[in-house]
């Protein structure tokens, strides 16, 4: 009986190498895999490339790792804080600002393009987005029709993270509102991909029609019910 | 130099008035944000959010607020009746596939030639993040800046060239400012409003652009 549900974070952690490339879902404080990125801290691999939408959601999660030189490379959209008075990216302006972690800026349209590419078996591909921009720069660009373009790479994770609502044993997924976000599309583009989920179903308990994620995208999941607020 | 000029929320007000119902709309950070209070859901326009949301309101004071349902800016939002929420392949999909019939964005400067300068200042110590805002610029069908007409310093944001990095290059359709409205065209800056009570050579003076003026011209009530 096919069974991807593991018993811990520790499990559901296990086996990620140094070097990794790591994609990690979440938007804001939404559909942020908190408990997996601790978990991966505890579990010691270095010198990870990290896809993010931003590059961390206030101390816990990302920010410990980048505190404790686990990251070498943030590939995201938006690295900033977005609220100057509720930081949410200060490890990584700290260590950004002393050379000591690369950064990546793609725009977040092309981020979860990159990625689609990948969990899709497309190559390469021509898109307007940046064109006539210093984020085009280094890289080949077209004019077909009139209209310029720039040639993108797609994005392959060895291992996703993501927060989704609802998981069975064979993968399945579902997610809260707006929690989906890069769920979805990062589970496709990596090799092991790895949902915390608030709550584990019965096989068949997640209606077909209602699966977000198909659990062949999913190679492991692990119940971590949400914190009472 | 003391200029008649609009707030910022009459401002919003005016971009606002300019949004056919039953439009599919996304609102960049900062001022265009405002044009979501002139926006009721009786208004019929459609906002859409990065995150996937496409059917949002404010959240009326007092609601719970709900982690998963924030709009761009990570604030929490309501979903209307008829809301659908996607994936972010989705989501850019209805951004960059032509879908948006308008997005408004801020911006630091806007060239004549409708180029966008609105993620980057080049500082240094500045970290480059762009979030969505060349997609938007690349992707929705009408693209409207909305901005001071001058900064900080008095220095005119409609210029020749752009000095801050790219967001897009000839992406502008109109310009809403504190003091005029104006549509890039292929003859040039077009003038379409400008506000009560302000003359030609002033907004002309506060631009580093040769302006037309449309000789139906309207006023703008501060």
């Amino acid at each position: 009986m096919l069974n991807k549900v593991v018993p811990s974070l520790e499990e559901a952690v296990a086996g990620i190498p140094d070097g990794a490339t790591l994609l990690i879902g979440g938007f804001g404080a939404s559909g942020v895999p908190t408990e997996l990125l601790q978990a991966l801290l505890a579990a010691g691999a270095r010198e990870l490339t990290v896809v993010n939408n931003n590059a961390g959601n206030g101390e816990p999660g990302l920010s410990q790792l980048i505190r404790a030189g686990r990251v070498r490379k943030v590939i995201c959209s938006y690295a900033r804080s977005s609220n100057p008075r509720k930081p949410n990216a200060e490890a990584f302006a700290e260590w950004y600002a002393a050379g000591r972690i690369e950064l990546e800026v793609v725009p977040q349209g092309t981020l979860a393009e990159r990625l689609r590419a990948a969990g899709a078996g497309i190559g390469p591909f021509f898109t307007p987005t940046a064109y006539g921009t210093r984020l085009a720069e280094g890289k080949e660009t077209r004019v077909i029709d009139g209209r310029g373009y720039v040639l993108e790479q797609p994005l392959h994770g060895d291992v996703a993270f993501v927060k989704a609502h609802l998981g069975d044993g064979w993968g399945n997924l579902t997610y809260r509102y707006a929690g989906r976000n890069f769920g979805p599309v990062m589970c496709m583009a990596a090799r092991l991909a790895v949902a915390q989920v608030d709550r584990v179903v019965g096989v068949g308990g997640i209606a077909p029609e209602a699966v977000m994620t198909p659990g062949i995208f999913v190679q492991r999941v692990v119940e971590r019910p949400n914190e009472p607020a | 130099m003391n200029l008649p000029k609009l707030s910022r929320e009459r401002l919003a007000q005016i971009v606002a008035g300019d949004i056919a119902p039953g439009s599919y709309v996304n609102l960049g950070i900062g001022m265009p944000t405002l044009v979501a209070d002139c926006l009721p859901p009786e208004r019929g326009v459609i906002l859409h959010s990065e995150n996937g949301i496409l059917g949002m309101t404010r959240l009326p004071e007092g609601e719970p607020v709900d982690v998963d349902v924030i709009n761009a800016t990570k604030e929490p939002v309501a979903l209307l009746p008829g809301a659908s929420i996607t994936d972010h392949v989705v989501s850019f999909s209805m951004m960059r596939g032509g879908h948006l019939d308008l997005t408004v964005l801020g911006a630091f400067q806007v060239s004549q030639a409708g180029d966008l300068a609105n993620w980057d200042t080049g500082s240094p110590d500045s970290i480059p993040a762009v979030g969505g805002a060349m997609d938007l610029a690349a992707g929705a069908r009408r693209v409207l800046a909305m901005m001071q007409h001058v900064d900080r310093d008095g220095a005119p944001k409609i210029v020749p060239e752009c000095t801050y990095p790219l967001t897009g290059r000839g992406v502008v359709d109109r310009i809403y400012t504190d003091l005029a409205v104006i549509d890039v065209t292929a003859q040039g800056l077009v003038v379409r409003a400008m506000v009560q009570g302000l003359d030609r050579a002033a907004l002309q003076a506060a631009t580093a652009v040769p302006l037309i003026f449309d000789p139906a011209c309207g006023a703008l009530r501060p």
